[in-house]
């Protein structure tokens, strides 16, 4: 089994411990504000400044990330 | 009649189907009139359909999706966005709102299945703060870089043994190293996403004061690791709340 992190995982893990603030926002505030995140930026507004919390916490949060991604592919798709 | 037979009607009768092509057409007062209005039948129809061809793209690159697993998600997301209508705030599409939970309830059960298997134990057995590399092997870093990089490990090394609990180590090597999703360590530990979330984020300040305690300015340590000072709020400039 694997027993340390990678050379682009402790990159990851260096950037993601200096880039900690004291004010984030949890995974459900996050959830909560994802749509007009999304939409924002898909319109060709700055979301990441518009909205820096949710900006923040999708770099250091995969499993929102992810969401974020599947969200932006379905609005992007021609449904 | 209940909302379960009603989106179950929806599901077995597919002339409901046949009105999915004007749905585009709903405002989103339009959207809520008519899902909390008494023809509920056709608009919950509708936004089904929307929401499974929405699910057929959020999902495409997940192994092991069935039709059937879009339906159950659609289903699922279909009785939530029900009962949390009233916090709809109308900033953003309806629809896109609705895709949102539908993606939240998806990925969420498609997280568990694929680590159903995996023990915390069995990921964490014996790691303290032996995940760290003992060097971080740059051949392009120059001297100085590589002095950088090197405190930087020890600090860290020194912090997750030191400084952090037992629980944060366990989490952390769970999340980083094996890369396991944090709702599924929550799972495990008994708690929640949200507090799984709170438990590393407090962990990464307690990293960060140490790695500020040794008096390297951030920009030095990225650059250091070769990234740029991208960071968009470096710990002198973080607001409090």
């Amino acid at each position: 089994m694997k027993a340390e992190l990678e050379a682009s995982e402790l990159k990851r893990l260096v950037r993601d411990v200096l880039g900690t603030r004291s004010n984030e926002i949890d995974c459900d505030e996050c959830l909560r504000q994802l749509d007009e995140f999304v939409e924002m930026t898909l319109s060709g507004q700055s979301a990441a400044d518009a909205m820096p919390l949710v900006q923040q916490h999708l770099e250091q949060c995969d499993c929102c990330r992810e969401e974020f991604e599947a969200l932006l592919a379905v609005l992007t798709s021609v449904l | 009649m209940p909302v379960a037979a009603i989106i179950d009607a929806t599901n077995r009768n597919p002339m409901h189907l046949e009105g999915t092509d004007l749905v585009a057409k709903r405002t989103n007062q339009e959207w809520l009139e008519a899902l909390r209005g008494p023809e509920r039948v056709q608009p919950l129809a509708d936004l089904r359909a929307i929401l499974v061809r929405g699910l057929r793209v959020a999902l495409a690159g997940q192994p092991k999706v069935t039709e059937d697993d879009l339906e159950d998600f659609a289903q699922e997301a279909l009785l939530r966005i029900l009962a949390a209508l009233d916090s709809f705030r109308g900033e953003s599409r309806f629809t896109t709102w609705a895709h949102k939970i539908a993606i939240r309830v998806a990925l969420t059960e498609l997280r568990r299945r694929r680590w159903r298997d995996v023990s915390l134990d069995t990921l964490t057995a014996g790691k303290d703060a032996d995940f760290l590399p003992e060097t971080f092997a740059d051949p392009s870093a120059g001297p100085e870089q590589q002095a950088v990089q090197q405190m930087v490990l020890d600090t860290l090394r020194r912090a997750i043994r030191q400084d952090l609990t037992d629980k944060q180590r366990r989490a952390l090597v769970a999340v980083r190293v094996h890369g396991m999703p944090i709702e599924e360590v929550a799972r495990r530990m008994g708690t929640n996403r949200n507090a799984l979330y709170k438990l590393l984020h407090d962990a990464r300040q307690r990293l960060q004061k140490a790695l500020i305690a040794k008096g390297l300015p951030p920009e030095q340590v990225l650059a250091a690791f070769g990234m740029q000072a991208e960071v968009r709020d470096a710990p002198t400039k973080a607001s409090k709340i």
